[in-house]
């Protein structure tokens, strides 16, 4: 018979590290998952959860590691993303933490993915049916910088009081000719919650809108949780005069030509000169690998094979 | 040419292994042993197991060496190890009035029962740098061991007995029943909070955090006329209820302070006038922190005291949402994260915002000098 001694007998300091498969132990992932659960049941509606700390900071994807770590199995793919890129150290630190923890394998191609974490963007490529799209969120709370108390908000979304909203934007325009938000972008989900798409440019907020993938949002210090179920419809808020519009880049991917891609301004001297290149690293490398050249890979291999008139 | 920037991960790798020599320091120099650290830095030990809430001497000491002395680091990585154990037991409540007693002290009475008894403290020592200690040498101390001292009865027990202070409510639910805490690290925390959730929040809260509140509500920002009723540092049982035995066992001992502020009062018409209580519980040696705690949660019951509710200290929602330093620093050191794709929607805006606002600008200018031709004509 096990005492409450031995229970209690602590492992030589050397032992500390075991740790469950994804990290969480089961009772804590039935917990989320079952947050989960009532998330997708209540599209865009925060449930709150009893977020764990995590052996990385709060704000650096708690949230997010917390939902990937409930629903992972041992033959999920998973891809890891920070501004649209595999490998910015962010992710490069979640996709190792899972392959130390989780032992899954790991991938940067969207295609492959079952569940994909990110911060800050949605692949280009479309998702597909059966796909997790999980997202690291700061502040779930659309309202909040209208608002700093949970106990209005809670009420105000119980009301579908959202005209703090309108007039947020409205201000917008009446100050600067535009709606001045850019990223974070709030969006209203299948008709009733008003929602966060975390931190994505709003660029990205079309993607939300019946997407075939599930999207699923942890905040991990905040502790909530929230989804979007396959095929929902999403609309990011806006007036009849003044009609959601996405940012255009009025230039293509400098590596791939890609248009109609959101890109990265990169300074490249020291005398104003700057590129634009695919903030998405595998949509890039993909279509370069399909033969796709932008302005300076053209330049390159014209550098390399003499000049374009000789070869053509 | 831009080459795409890969190499994060061997980066980061590079990075750890040079923090991992920064962190040994001079090598020529012996490596500091967790008996060292918990023995002689005995506070810092305290303080990462109070915020880290776990007790345990040892892992506080490795964690205060893994941290290169980075308070709020190591009280993270006590945390995350912390988060990982399971649940066996919930332990009885301590009886802080069974503490054997290693200082005690009460501002509001010059004698009680029990006495006062300073112990190991810095008050009254004049902060002098001492250079004798940079050589301290291994010497016998004339001290003899340390007694663990009688129980002495609380000064909030005193003031009790006479219905002086107002009285120690158990703890009951909606429905007046008996009721056992919750636990805000397995359950969200949902405004508004009652008192005993907000105690939890504010005994693993940051000391800096708790101290600059409480230190506000002296200036008066949320006054509430507080004395030190008593400070008490010892060492208390920690009993759980074992079913099979039908009765409690002890399974060891925790050294707590207990802060216990008596500040000014309330009546009504159906109590006569008392003291209310403000109250300090924290694992270790931290009477800053107790009292601090003390400070806050007394300010933080404004509202069940009809008191007008205006400064930052007696808003729940400012106090517990932000007093977690584990929290706070992960938020605010993620904005060294990449951001660019954020901040280029950003640069997108204002690059219109500016255009639009030059071309305005373009446009009235031509039409002030239309207008002035036409005023000349």
């Amino acid at each position: 018979m096990s005492t409450i001694l031995d229970l209690l007998d602590r492992p030589a300091i050397d032992d500390l590290a075991r740790y469950n498969f994804a990290y969480l132990d089961e009772q804590t992932k039935r917990m989320i998952r079952r947050a989960i659960l009532k998330a997708i049941a209540v599209p865009g509606y925060q449930v709150p959860f009893g977020s764990r700390e995590m052996p990385m900071p709060y704000g650096w994807g708690t949230g997010g590691v917390q939902v990937t770590a409930s629903i992972l199995g041992a033959d999920d793919v998973l891809k890891v993303i920070d501004q649209g890129a595999d490998d910015t150290t962010n992710a490069v630190s979640i996709r190792k933490f899972f392959q130390h923890v989780a032992g899954v394998k790991t991938t940067t191609s969207t295609e492959e993915a079952t569940v994909i974490q990110t911060r800050h963007r949605i692949p280009e490529r479309a998702l597909k049916a059966g796909q997790t799209i999980v997202f690291q969120v700061p502040i779930p709370e659309p309202l909040r910088f209208l608002e700093p108390r949970e106990t209005e908000t809670r009420a105000m979304h119980a009301l579908e009081e959202y005209g703090l909203m309108h007039v947020k934007l409205y201000e917008d325009i009446a100050r600067h000719g535009h709606i001045a938000t850019t990223y974070a972008y709030p969006v209203k989900v299948a008709g009733r919650y008003v929602m966060d798409p975390s931190p994505t440019p709003k660029f990205d907020n079309p993607k939300m809108h019946m997407n075939p993938a599930l999207q699923l949002y942890g905040a991990g210090r905040e502790a909530r949780i929230y989804a979007i179920p396959p095929y929902t419809e999403v609309v990011s808020l806006d007036f009849e005069d003044h009609p959601f519009a996405v940012n255009r880049f009025d230039r293509p991917c400098a590596l791939c030509g890609a248009e109609n891609v959101y890109l990265d301004e990169v300074v490249t001297d020291d005398a104003g000169g700057r590129m634009f290149v695919c903030s998405d690293t595998d949509n890039c490398e993909d279509r370069r690998a399909e033969g796709y050249v932008g302005e300076q890979t053209e330049a390159a291999e014209s550098g390399l094979s003499g000049p374009r008139e000789a070869r053509s | 040419m831009y080459v795409a920037v890969k190499g994060g991960e061997k980066a980061i790798e590079n990075a750890h292994r040079l923090l991992d020599e920064k962190r040994r320091g001079d090598r020529r120099l012996p490596a500091l042993s967790l008996e060292q650290i918990a023995g002689q830095l005995a506070l810092a030990v305290d303080r990462v197991m109070a915020e880290g809430a776990l007790y345990d001497r040892e892992l506080a000491a490795l964690a205060v060496k893994q941290a290169r002395g980075d308070m709020i680091e190591a009280i993270f990585l006590l945390r995350a190890y912390r988060t990982t154990l399971p649940r066996f037991y919930e332990s009885l409540p301590v009886d802080t009035g069974a503490m054997g007693i290693e200082r005690r002290i009460s501002a509001c009475f010059k004698d009680l029962p029990g006495g006062q008894l300073l112990g190991p403290t810095f008050d009254y020592t004049h902060r002098l740098l001492d250079p004798d200690l940079t050589g301290e040498e291994v010497e016998p101390n004339d001290l003899g061991t340390a007694e663990a001292n009688d129980a002495v009865m609380r000064v909030s027990d005193i003031l009790a007995a006479d219905g002086m202070i107002e009285s120690e409510e158990p703890l009951v639910d909606e429905d007046g029943v008996e009721a056992t805490p919750g636990d805000m690290t397995r359950r969200p925390l949902s405004y508004p909070l009652s008192r005993e959730q907000r105690l939890q929040a504010l005994a693993r809260g940051d000391e800096g955090f708790l101290l600059a509140l409480g230190y506000s509500t002296q200036r008066g920002y949320g006054r509430n006329h507080p004395f030190a009723g008593e400070i008490r540092i010892g060492l208390v049982e920690v009993e759980v209820d074992l079913p099979e035995l039908g009765h409690a066992v002890p399974i060891g001992r925790v050294r707590l302070t207990e802060c216990q502020m008596v500040n000014q009062f309330r009546g009504s018409s159906e109590t006569p006038p008392q003291f209310t209580r403000g109250y300090g519980l924290v694992f270790g040696q931290s009477e800053r922190k107790a009292m601090s705690m003390a400070l806050v949660d007394r300010a933080l019951r404004a509202r069940d005291f009809g008191e007008d509710v205006l400064a930052p200290a007696q808003d729940e929602e400012f106090v517990v949402s932000h007093c977690d330093n584990v929290q706070a620093t992960g938020f605010v050191e993620h904005l060294k994260l990449p951001h660019y794709v954020d901040f280029q929607s950003e640069l997108q805006l204002i690059r219109t915002l500016r255009q639009e606002w030059a071309e305005a600008r373009e446009s009235d200018a031509d039409g002030d000098e239309e207008f002035g031709r036409e005023a000349a004509e």
